[in-house]
């Protein structure tokens, strides 16, 4: 995993002693999910810091979220990572809000140019 | 090929007047009946025609909803697909039919003004509609149901057709997509509920008022209903056509002189894939059937490679411009795209690093619904195409031997 | 006695107060360098950045509440509001005055920061620019043991620690964001046009 452009720095030297791994589903799901502005993040990298159980970096330092709602017991870290982002791109919202796009029935096919349909950032 | 929407005049006589026009097709539904249209377009089936084929009266519906008289229609004409050309070409011909349209539109939303968004690169398109809207505003008959119409040029960029980047332009002059949300029905120009609908889907709407639903559901040979227009390339006989939505892929090749039977397409675009072989070649050009195979029927785009041209670098031409056309918003989208482009090049030319095709591959995985738009979706998804229909290909060029086209067409890179 | 008390409060609590906007906008311009080194992650720059800036309020609040209660310095509340309208060095309290009121500006818009435009968050803070630079002159100039050892020695502290956060964030250069045009624009096809049609 790298880090972005401006840094060189190895991810290993965090402060990380969570690991990462598959989530539990007896753990309980709240009914909150993460999303993001694309446009305005810019690479940071405090949110994949502070939640790596759901967030990693890509190749370019930009933040993969992993779908789906947020594990209860990761409530809190989770807010902690939307509170630090310093551009405020990452959120917390509520599962049927996401999913209202699903009630208007955007096809997950693509948007094509001149196309009608807009994308549900995960 | 079926004429509905190229009904009329011969093509090559240009714009058809507002006079042939009513005498050809009678006139419009009264206001009254404006208000029915919605429905109708849902029993007809009719789906949108801009790429996503979201249902065009439930659309209609979900803007008339939350207008209270303040929507706005934006018909959307900006084309920037470099491999279609339908709607400049049914805008060039038949402006009347996509006025009718937006008019329509407009009065079954509670729109208060319409917007006719034209790429700027399309000057018989923007000339035909604006002559169009004068011989309109000429018409006293009309003076009831006259809607503020303006023909505004859209900058010819990629993106400048996706629904919010339109939004954002008419706005603030930007034409790049926006953050979600809201959405152009929730909020767009001007912050009211906006109808953004690509023109075709309009001129279908125009015709289905006057005809009905069931007029339009006689055409079609597949689940999906109507006729719809494609552009044709790589073929002796290349141009738009209009084809009964269900026609296969082996018929349009049939009928345009393509030069490899069962050889690899390019369905849908730069945004769409490439398909080849028996099946694709029979299954009937139906956006619903095309989807659950994992193509894309998308702006009607049927482009053939042909014998000389080499589907890996067609495939890297194709992901330099996406890359390049890329809004420059999001990071995984400049990123991304850029270096699957560069990796994609050195496989076309055939001086791939060692990793080159494995690293395209596993981006293509990590990239689609990282962006604020979708065009990393898009590139993301002829990726995979291509990586499919021409495996042996790729893999021949990573190791440096490349295929044969390929071989010719290095020289000429 | 309580007089004494009261000026070396203020005095101090200035002096602190300074340090702590030091240490806030180093900690800024690093955050935007991203900063980060062993035991030290990136997500640090902007908590404590925060926190750091937090906690001046208390220093820069007892700075100004024992200035202002000083019966010594004869600075009515008036003198602590208004610039130049103290009687006392009017110009440098006016520093100090300009200057609280630009860090009320920015600690105001930073915790309304999620209610605001982010076009209006970012303008204000371009503020901190000015902001900082007036404390510092304020303490310079109006501070009346300015020229101590001890009080030279922070404000050199000050100085470099900014100059260097600051250094290093124009060397870093631009964050992603503004170089995404010209890494959009960076063909590799350059005999070929990449005109598929």
């Amino acid at each position: 995993m790298k880090t972005s452009p401006t840094s060189q720095r190895d991810r290993g030297t965090q402060p990380n002693a969570r690991r990462p791994g598959p989530p539990d589903p007896a753990a309980g799901l709240s009914d909150l999910t993460l999303g993001i502005d694309r446009i305005t993040c810019d690479g940071y990298g405090s949110c994949a810091e502070l939640l790596p159980e759901m967030i990693e970096l890509d190749d370019w330092g930009y933040p993969i979220i992993r779908p789906g709602p947020v594990p209860t017991a990761l409530l809190g870290h989770a807010r902690m990572a939307v509170d630090t982002c310093p551009v405020l791109a990452l959120r917390l919202a509520a599962v049927a809000r996401a999913t209202m796009a699903a009630a208007v029935n955007v096809p997950a096919a693509t948007v094509r140019a001149g196309g009608p349909a807009r994308a549900t950032n995960r | 090929m079926t004429a509905r929407l190229l009904d009329g005049p011969a093509l090559a006589a240009g714009p058809e007047t507002l006079a042939a026009h009513t005498i050809r097709l009678g006139p419009l539904p009264g206001p009254g009946d404006r208000q029915a249209l919605p429905p109708m377009l849902d029993a007809a089936g009719l789906l949108g025609r801009g790429g996503a084929g979201f249902p065009v009266g439930r659309k209609w519906a979900s803007v008339a909803g939350r207008s209270e008289g303040r929507a706005i229609v934006l018909a959307n004409g900006a084309e920037g697909e470099p491999l279609s050309a339908k709607d400049r070409v049914l805008m060039s011909t038949r402006p009347h039919l996509v006025l009718d349209g937006a008019e329509l539109a407009a009065a079954a939303v509670g729109a208060e003004h319409i917007v006719i968004y034209v790429g700027s690169e399309h000057r018989a398109a923007r000339a035909a509609i604006g002559r169009a809207l004068e011989e309109r505003m000429a018409d006293m008959r009309r003076i009831a149901t006259r809607v503020p119409t303006e023909l505004v040029a859209a900058p010819p960029t990629y993106v400048a057709g996706e629904e919010s980047a339109a939004v954002h332009f008419i706005n603030e002059g930007d034409a790049r997509p926006t953050a979600t949300p809201p959405r152009p029905f929730e909020s767009g120009i001007d912050g009211r509920p906006t109808l953004v609908q690509n023109v075709e889907s309009l001129a279908h709407a125009a015709l289905i008022a006057r005809r009905g639903e069931q007029w339009y559901r006689e055409a079609g040979r597949s689940e999906t209903r109507g006729t719809a227009l494609i552009t044709i390339g790589g073929a002796p006989t290349p141009g738009v056509a209009e084809i009964e939505i269900g026609t296969t892929l082996a018929e349009v090749a049939e009928t345009a002189g393509a030069p490899v039977s069962l050889g690899p397409v390019l369905l849908g675009g730069y945004f769409g894939g490439w398909v080849a072989g028996r099946s694709a070649w029979q299954a009937p050009l139906d956006p619903q059937v095309l989807r659950r195979s994992g193509a894309a029927f998308g702006c009607g785009v049927v482009r053939f490679l042909r014998t000389d041209e080499c589907g890996v670098r067609a495939t890297a031409l194709i992901l330099d411009f996406m890359a390049g056309q890329s809004a420059a918003q999001c990071g995984p989208c400049v990123f991304g795209l850029r270096a699957i482009a560069d990796a994609a090049a050195r496989l076309a030319r055939g001086t791939a690093r060692g990793d080159d095709l494995r690293r395209v591959s596993g981006w293509s995985q990590t990239l689609a619904g990282r962006g604020a738009c979708r065009h990393p979706d898009g590139a993301v998804g002829l990726l995979r195409s291509a990586l499919r229909t021409f495996d042996d290909d790729f893999t021949a060029h990573q190791r440096g031997r490349g295929c044969v086209a390929g071989q010719r067409a290095w020289a000429a890179a | 006695m309580f007089n004494q008390v009261l000026w070396f409060a203020t005095r101090g609590a200035g002096a602190v107060a300074l340090l702590m906007f030091t240490a806030s906008t180093a900690l800024g311009l690093v955050t935007v360098a991203r900063f980060q080194a062993a035991g030290w992650p990136r997500f640090f720059n902007y908590e404590m950045h925060r926190r750091v800036s937090l906690l001046s309020i208390v220093f820069l609040a007892v700075h100004v509440l024992t200035a202002v209660l000083d019966p010594f310095t004869k600075l009515g509340i008036g003198a602590a509001l208004v610039p130049l309208a103290s009687t006392y060095r009017p110009v440098p309290v006016a520093l100090g005055v300009i200057a609280l009121y630009l860090f009320v500006a920015l600690i105001v818009t930073s915790i309304l920061r999620r209610h605001i435009s982010q076009g209006a968050w970012r303008a204000v803070h371009w503020v901190s620019y000015a902001m900082w630079p007036m404390a510092l002159l304020h303490g310079i100039t109006a501070g009346s043991d300015a020229f101590t050892p001890w009080m030279l020695a922070v404000d050199l502290v000050c100085m470099v620690v900014v100059a260097a956060a600051l250094s290093w964030r124009i060397a870093v250069g631009n964050p992603n964001k503004s170089r995404l045009p010209e890494v959009v624009a960076a063909s590799s096809w350059q005999a070929a046009r990449n005109d598929y049609r």
